[in-house]
């Protein structure tokens, strides 16, 4: 019973590690809770978007994960 | 004929090896016999003294959806009858192509305008995280912000 969390980007060298698992279900304070400090102050930041079993959700605080659901955090892009 | 087939009206790609500009023209300019013109970008990896490779990770279930839906919007947006939208992903040499962009449209303008508009969101708005590698080790690349200026010039 568990939810898969992918850091993307800078936040996989923030958070030390490319994914993570924590339990099921996960909503934004679990999420807030799970991670490091220093990934949650990023998190925070409007700029970071949070994509739940593949959408881009328009309200990162609306967060439901649940069971075998894949959480990305989704830091500043930069194509091209 | 091109040996490379492309999907019409839109080839959108993520390639994880170098970019065969020479064959995707090839195949893009007989894909659209009837176009008056075509327009084309290829964006590389500037030779910088001290970079050394840069590298392209990317999420797979948004990176090339959102492509997609960004193709789709060109095609709403002027009158084309095609483009292809060609981004690499993972590592790459000072040079080497990382994006090639093409618009085929009856009149040039529509093509031009097309390439930007389609370049500008791919380089601040696609799902695509960058960093390179210098003498004193990775950095994380972000848009500057005559990259979001450019962008917020289609709004």
């Amino acid at each position: 019973m568990s939810v898969t969390v992918l850091f993307l980007g800078p936040l996989r060298d923030l958070a030390g590690v490319p994914q993570a698992e924590y339990p099921a279900p996960l909503d934004w304070d679990g999420l807030l809770a799970a991670v490091s400090p220093a990934v949650a102050e990023q998190l925070r930041e409007p700029r970071v978007h949070v994509a739940c079993a593949g959408r881009v959700l328009s309200d990162k605080a609306d967060l439901a994960a649940q069971d075998g659901e894949e959480v990305a955090l989704l830091p500043p892009v930069s194509g091209g | 004929m091109a040996r490379l087939t492309l999907e019409t009206p839109a080839d959108v790609r993520l390639l994880d090896s170098g970019i065969s500009v020479g064959e995707a023209l090839a195949a893009f300019n007989a894909a659209y016999p009837d176009a008056g013109g075509i327009a084309t970008f290829l964006g590389k990896v500037r030779p910088d003294e001290d970079v050394r490779v840069l590298e392209l990770t990317h999420y797979d279930p948004l990176t090339l959806p959102g492509m997609r839906e960004l193709a789709d919007k060109a095609l709403t947006r002027w009158p084309l009858d095609g483009v292809l939208v060609w981004h690499r992903i993972g590592v790459m040499h000072p040079g080497e192509g990382i994006v090639l962009v093409a618009a085929a449209a009856r009149h040039r303008r529509d093509a031009f305008h097309a390439v930007d508009f389609l370049m500008d969101y791919l380089k601040s708005a696609a799902w695509l995280w960058k960093r390179e590698k210098r003498a004193d080790g990775w950095h994380w690349i972000e848009p500057r912000a005559q990259d979001f200026a450019d962008r917020n010039r289609w709004a």
